[in-house]
């Protein structure tokens, strides 16, 4: 027990920021109108793709003989690419349809 | 040192462009640019890491050739996935997605338990516990997607196993025992692996009983998983860029899910534990089924719709599968020209998802101020001449207000049984999502309209023109 709040003690910075983002999510998407809701939940998707740069950190990290390694972190790569790109343009593409066509009349 | 403060100022910059982004995105005029700086931002990150990225031995080509072509490939794959997709396919397009998000940290963490390894830390070993369950949310999430994806694509059959609850249960149980004693006894490679095998089988068990209808809220629960996945990666290199995106879709992930089960008057917890559609439908409501139905007529149909004053459009999503909004928009326009008043009722959960039927009306060029949400448009409802009713069901069914036997008393419904008369374009006589059978079509003002949507559609707006 000790030890564990020694932990969060040593990473006090860490538990504010964890604490203060947690509200902010809150906050942010609060009063969205249901017609968003999902646009705003595929935009969330592609957003939680930034989890490539771990993949690309891990990457940099591994060592060029470690090919078990490279191999698990390229998966992780093309993977985590895949959901910031086909996340942020299916949104894209959710969201050209409700830009305000110009009226004939 | 310069370039690291360049790195984390510039995740400082993406951090911002993710809660901008968010907040943009949850207003209709400001969306689509709330997207684009969103993903600004994730540009950004991402070059900034490769460039300026500090790793501690050099020479290490073949390693920045893996990242180059990985991101390529994942790029040029993701492009033509999302540019292909139909837009009714959207919901099973983000869950795709999402499981790949998911599958990501599983692996960041699987590599970074091999480093963790070679490490010896005493005490509490908050490293070990982050990589643990980044790496149990990730794979549930990557499974639980990949199911939810099979679903909605009719890959994959409703199935419950016997005793599908225990059986989560006593998983659940083994994961919270396979970390709490790593936790105690320190990482061990055998434990680590059989840990990522039950989570794995406890994201497909998850998703597995839950019904079709109960889906989005399931997509949407496992999108904020993997956002917490992201943001346990974000703890274990510092990286404040992953912590912001992880977290706020984390939280803000969780939030919209409370809003879906709200929409839909049930509990999260009632959504996961009670299989819909497949225990509870039996009970209600399947004495009556003596009872026969009016149909109408095609021209009939066109009289009655040219002759009203103001008619309602209750689109679901049979009318979503027919691929029928384009016509639907065409009968609207004919109509609007005979000088009938035209909205559009949105259920909050019409169609697949949340929103998604705006998305498909939208695509059919209807105006975004014809579509009436429900809160809008039920007062209105009693005073309308005529409600047509395309392809949607539960949305509509009078038994979640006064039968309280029906498993989905208590969600919120359009009222069009308040309407002067009501017409239900429909395949046939089966049942919606919840399996349930609807009264509304018994009601003496009540006609149905059996067929195609689109074909009826098609046919409608034909005679429409001849009136």
């Amino acid at each position: 027990m000790e030890q564990l709040l020694n932990y969060i003690g040593a990473n006090m910075e860490m538990v504010y920021f964890l604490i203060l983002a947690i509200l902010l999510g809150v906050e942010v998407i609060s009063n969205v109108p249901a017609i968003l809701h999902t646009p705003l939940m595929s935009g969330a998707n592609a957003i939680h793709g930034v989890v490539v740069v771990g993949a690309i950190i891990v990457m940099l990290q591994a060592s060029p003989e470690n090919y078990l390694a490279l191999t698990v972190g390229f998966l992780a790569v093309v993977v985590g690419m895949l959901n910031v790109i086909g996340g942020f343009v299916v949104t894209d593409r959710m969201l050209e349809m409700f830009k305000k066509k110009p009226k004939k009349s | 040192m310069i370039n690291l403060n360049i790195l984390e100022i510039s995740y400082l910059i993406a951090s911002l462009t993710f809660i901008i982004g968010l907040k943009m995105l949850s207003h209709p005029d400001t969306a689509r640019k709330g997207n684009l700086w969103a993903a600004a931002g994730m540009g950004l990150a991402i070059l900034t890491t490769l460039t300026l990225y500090q790793d501690f031995d050099s020479a290490k080509g073949l390693n920045y050739v893996l990242i180059f072509v990985g991101l390529l490939v994942g790029t040029v794959i993701g492009t033509i996935m999302a540019k292909k997709v139909q837009m009714t396919a959207m919901p099973q397009m983000v869950s795709f997605f999402n499981g790949m998000g998911g599958a990501c940290a599983a692996l960041i963490a699987i590599i970074e338990f091999q480093h963790h390894q070679h490490s010896q830390i005493t005490g509490f070993d908050g490293e070990l516990l982050v990589m643990l369950l980044g790496l149990l949310i990730g794979s549930v999430s990557f499974s639980g997607s990949m199911i939810a994806y099979g679903k909605l694509e009719g890959k994959i059959k409703d199935k419950v196993l016997p005793m599908n609850q225990v059986i989560n249960m006593v998983l659940l149980a083994a994961i919270i025992g396979l970390i709490g004693y790593q936790m105690f006894a320190g990482s061990d490679p055998v434990l680590f692996f059989i840990l990522l095998g039950i989570a794995l089988v406890y994201g497909v068990l998850f998703v597995m009983p839950i019904g079709g209808a109960d889906m989005p809220v399931v997509i949407s629960l496992l999108n904020s998983f993997t956002g917490m996945a992201a943001a346990f990666g974000g703890f274990l290199y510092d990286n404040k860029a992953m912590l912001t995106g992880g977290i706020l879709v984390g939280s803000a992930g969780t939030i919209l899910t409370i809003l879906m089960c709200k929409a839909m008057n049930r509990s999260l917890t009632n959504v996961l534990l009670g299989a819909f559609g497949a225990g509870a439908a039996g009970s209600a409501k399947k004495g009556d089924s003596d009872q026969t139905v009016r149909e109408i007529s095609i021209s009939d149909t066109a009289v009655l719709l040219a002759y009203s004053q103001n008619v309602v459009i209750v689109p679901g999503y049979g009318l979503a599968v027919a691929q029928a909004q384009h016509i639907c928009h065409e009968l609207e326009k004919l109509l609007e020209e005979k000088g009938v008043e035209v909205s559009y009722a949105i259920h909050p959960v019409a169609g697949r998802m949340p929103g998604h039927m705006n998305v498909l009306l939208a695509e059919a060029d209807v105006p975004y101020e014809r579509l009436q949400e429900m809160e809008e448009i039920n007062p209105k409802l009693a005073s309308t001449d005529v409600v047509v009713v395309i392809g949607a069901n539960d949305v509509v069914n009078p038994a979640a207000k006064n039968d309280p036997a029906s498993p989905i008393f208590g969600m919120p419904i359009l009222e069009v049984d308040q309407a002067k008369n009501v017409i239900i374009m429909k395949r046939g006589m089966s049942s919606g999502y919840a399996g349930i059978e609807n009264e509304l079509f018994f009601f003496p003002k009540t006609r149905m309209l059996f067929g195609d949507a689109k074909a009826s559609l098609q046919k409608l707006a034909a005679e429409v023109k001849e009136v």
